[in-house]
């Protein structure tokens, strides 16, 4: 090769090697992964917002649902801490729930719930801070005290009602909480009909859980037999539509089978639209007929108490305007929302401008009482409310949140979120007076947002600044699972109390002076009384007989707060927890002879180790 | 009024006494000492209301400090009265008795005392005399010097007087009468408080009217 052909051949590699560089920049490629990049906001300004320095409070308390969980999660809005566990329908030996056995009454038997809807307590449709109200999947609902923070009451399984998904709603003075069958079933439970009867024979039940306005005790208020549809969510109305109450359904279809398919055949289901003091009129003046132990309206005896709305695709939220007048609902298979107006609404039912009826249930006309499509995005599925008049709906299938003009129906802003949103929580945004300030997204996937922790992926709930025009992703929190719908109140309409003062302590077994702690027996009835104070469980043995039946009372007569005691017995499977101030019992059968610790579970003091005695069971 | 003597009352000032022939202890004090001696009694008053004394105990676990106030009849908690427990409890583990109200003799005889000084001071008003003004500056200032001494004595005992079984061992110690102290995790300050406060006007007062009587009725026997 001479000197020349070697130029020449440099050359030429030179020009292919700048050609392969421009062919390959050039062709088409696969996007490198976008994950980070969705939704980031300038960090200082998230940073700012979000940050919430040692020893200060946040601003709002969040109340988010534990799905299958059965559990209620507290949290602090910004900060997005995790506060508490709020055990509602599951046993949760962190604070002895379950075991003890006022908490085990309380449970009947069951080990698991699925909570969906919490619903805070309201006077003149705004938060009152008083009692939080969640759902159960198995026809049950319970109150949870916002004074200590602790389950009180469960109620059910409430008679009729299958599959309490649409629940618990609670109506603007907290006169009712509100729930629906998901899963239609022949009533009374109990009665077989065959699948085939479904359209017929299968009945959906709304059910109104009358409550104390004093003590917030619930009771069977009443029921309205409904057309075997599913009934999803509800929201009550409030102002302009006070007094009536709407419910999401789909399947109007009254399929059966592989309802993926089936339900979705129709271009729209329903919005129940129930004006309950009707019902309660009626109710009260004797009518309905006794199915299950609860009195239950018959729609087609009792006219003026049900209509259906016609709404896009399978609707799943349905939400009220902080005003009242708008009632959204979002077809979870379309790429509008839906707003009807409750003037238009009342006038149709005047006019009696119906399309039909659904076992002999009036059907008004679409075109008469919608007043928007608003077109957010696709798969919208829940709204919530700002103080200025925007609305914000979430999209399941798009990933993001709309917002949206009332009004003007005018979509202004999306954010996405990671990943697939379910329901969305703003700060007080269900209630007349919504705060604005905070967002958040309850996504159903987190893809991996997070340090990995193997295949069972948490949850994520994100936080979006929406104080401004345009909304800000500023915080992921990754909560527990599984958060479905959640509600925001602000820190200071809430006084949690922090011991359980001794004058309120009436409990018979109760002791407050180590002199008085000691057992007793009549027969084989064996009751210790047994004082927990730092650091000592008085007495400090106690002993009892095979087949005896015990009775352990632990009072913790300390006043000061966090000084909770616990009382594990190892081999019996207990543990209970005592608050300061608190009394509690736990009753077994000592069927196992020998000699059993129990000590302080819950770490109180320098001396902590030491709290510890022996339960002595001897054969007889 | 004035503290002057004028020639109207120099008389009277200068009359003759039980002790058979004039004494300065039996010259009147004049108005102003009189007066001094009645705010002197309405100033005990706040110690039936307000605290002698008060300590307050901070540690990394009790931020907002546990709280001691000891009055001339009872003995009061912060967090409406639970501090006292919650230093029972916390003493019990270095074996100190439980702080209670039973353990305070003060308590039945100071107010009756204070009741008693009170009555002394007006009594002392109304005669005017500078024997009964030395009486109560002498009583009142016993009474003062007295209380303080068992206080301190009573805090001496506490901290010396320590259970041998304690899980925690601690050289006996003498808590904090005036200001601060460190003990163990705790900062201890403690500080006389308004009844405390009230009591010692009291006595200032006392003494006043007894030197500005005393001085007038020295005044009023070198004019006679």
């Amino acid at each position: 090769m001479n000197r020349q052909r070697m130029t020449m051949f440099s050359w030429g590699i030179a020009v292919a090697a700048v050609l392969l560089l421009v062919i390959y920049s050039c062709a088409p490629k696969a996007p490198a992964g976008r994950r980070a990049a969705a939704g980031v906001s300038d960090l200082a300004f998230a940073a700012q917002k979000t940050y919430v320095a040692p020893g200060d409070l946040d601003e709002y308390y969040l109340f988010s649902s534990g799905g299958h969980s059965g559990q209620v999660y507290v949290y602090g809005v910004p900060s997005m801490r995790h506060l508490a566990t709020i055990p509602v329908y599951t046993p949760y030996p962190a604070t002895g729930y379950g075991f003890d056995d006022e908490s085990k009454a309380m449970l009947g038997g069951l080990t698991w719930g699925d909570v969906h809807h919490p619903s805070l307590s309201e006077t003149k449709g705004d938060y009152d801070g008083r009692w939080l109200f969640v759902n159960d999947m198995n026809g049950r609902i319970a109150r949870v005290e916002l004074r200590d923070f602790k389950t009180r009451q469960i109620l059910g399984p409430i008679p009729n009602v299958s599959g309490n998904h649409a629940s618990a709603f609670v109506t603007p003075n907290t006169e009712y909480a509100m729930m629906a069958s998901r899963f239609s079933i022949p009533i009374p439970k109990g009665t077989p009909a065959p699948i085939e009867k479904y359209a017929t024979d299968y009945k959906g039940v709304v059910a109104a859980i009358k409550i104390d306005p004093q003590n917030g005790n619930m009771s069977l208020g009443w029921e309205i037999l409904m057309p075997p549809f599913d009934y999803d969510l509800g929201d009550a109305g409030k102002l302009a539509s006070d007094g009536w109450m709407f419910w999401t359904s789909y399947n109007t279809e009254r399929a059966t089978g592989q309802l993926e398919v089936t339900s979705a055949q129709r271009d729209r289901d329903y919005i129940a639209a129930i004006n309950w003091r009707e019902a309660e009129k009626a109710i009260n003046a004797g009518q309905g007929d006794m199915i299950g132990g609860v009195k239950v309206l018959d729609p087609k005896k009792v006219p003026g108490v049900v209509y259906f709305l016609p709404c896009g695709k399978s609707p799943h939220g349905v939400d009220v305007s902080p005003d009242g007048k708008y009632i959204v609902g979002s077809g979870k298979l379309q790429g509008v929302t839906t707003v009807f107006n409750i003037e238009k609404i009342q006038t149709a039912i005047r006019n009696k401008d119906f399309t039909g009826d659904e076992d002999g249930i009036p059907v008004l006309k679409y075109e008469s009482i919608k007043d928007a499509e608003v077109p957010v995005g696709l798969g919208p599925l829940h709204t919530q409310f700002g103080p200025d008049g925007y609305a914000y709906t979430s999209l399941f299938v798009d990933s993001a949140i709309a917002k949206w003009k009332l009004g003007t129906w005018e979509v202004v802003d999306k954010v996405p979120m990671s990943y697939s949103i379910g329901h969305l929580c703003a700060a007080e945004g269900d209630t007349v007076s919504p705060d604005g300030k905070w967002l958040i997204g309850l996504n159903k996937l987190s893809h991996g947002r997070h340090l990995s922790v193997g295949p069972s992926q948490p949850e994520s709930s994100q936080l979006v600044d929406i104080s401004e025009e345009k909304m800000k992703l500023v915080y992921d929190a990754f909560t527990e699972p599984e958060p479905h719908y959640a509600q925001m109140i602000k820190a200071d309409k809430l006084h949690p109390i922090e011991v359980y003062p001794k004058a309120e302590n009436h409990h018979p077994l109760a002791v407050w002076d180590v002199k008085d702690a000691g057992v007793s027996r009549q027969g084989d009835q064996v009751i210790a009384k047994v004082v927990a104070v730092r650091s000592t469980l008085w007495p400090t043995s106690i002993t009892v007989k095979k087949g005896d039946t015990v009775k352990v009372a632990i009072t913790n007569i300390e006043q000061t707060t966090d000084e909770l005691h616990g009382f594990g017995l190892l081999d019996y499977n207990i543990n209970i927890v005592v608050d300061p101030g608190e009394t509690k019992t736990v009753t077994f059968k000592a069927d196992k002879s020998g000699v059993f610790p129990y000590y302080c579970t819950n770490f109180c003091s320098a001396l902590h180790q030491e709290m510890q005695g022996y339960l002595i069971v001897n054969v007889q | 009024m004035s503290d002057s003597i004028t020639v109207a009352d120099r008389p009277r000032a200068a009359t003759r006494g039980p002790r058979g022939r004039f004494h300065l202890l039996d010259a009147s004090i004049g108005a102003s000492p009189r007066v001094l001696l009645v705010v002197a009694a309405l100033c005990l008053l706040p110690t039936y209301f307000f605290p002698l004394w008060n300590l307050t105990m901070f540690a990394p676990q009790y931020g907002d400090g546990l709280r001691l106030h000891i009055y001339s009849h009872e003995l009061d908690g912060g967090n409406n009265g639970q501090d006292v427990r919650e230093i029972n409890v916390l003493n019990h583990y270095i074996g100190m008795h439980d702080l209670q109200a039973a353990d305070f003799t003060e308590f039945k005889w100071m107010p009756f005392v204070i009741g008693a000084l009170g009555l002394l001071f007006l009594r002392a008003a109304v005669y005017g005399q500078l024997a009964q003004a030395l009486d109560v500056f002498v009583m009142s200032l016993y009474f003062a010097l007295f209380s303080l001494w068992s206080f301190g004595y009573k805090l001496y005992r506490y901290g010396h007087d320590l259970a041998p079984t304690a899980a925690v061992k601690v050289a006996p110690f003498m808590p904090p009468m005036f200001g601060h102290k460190k003990l163990a995790n705790f900062d201890v300050y403690s500080f006389p408080a308004a009844g405390s406060y009230a009591l010692g006007a009291a006595v200032v007062l006392v003494m006043l009217a007894f030197v500005l009587g005393w001085r007038r009725a020295r005044g009023s026997a070198v004019e006679a």
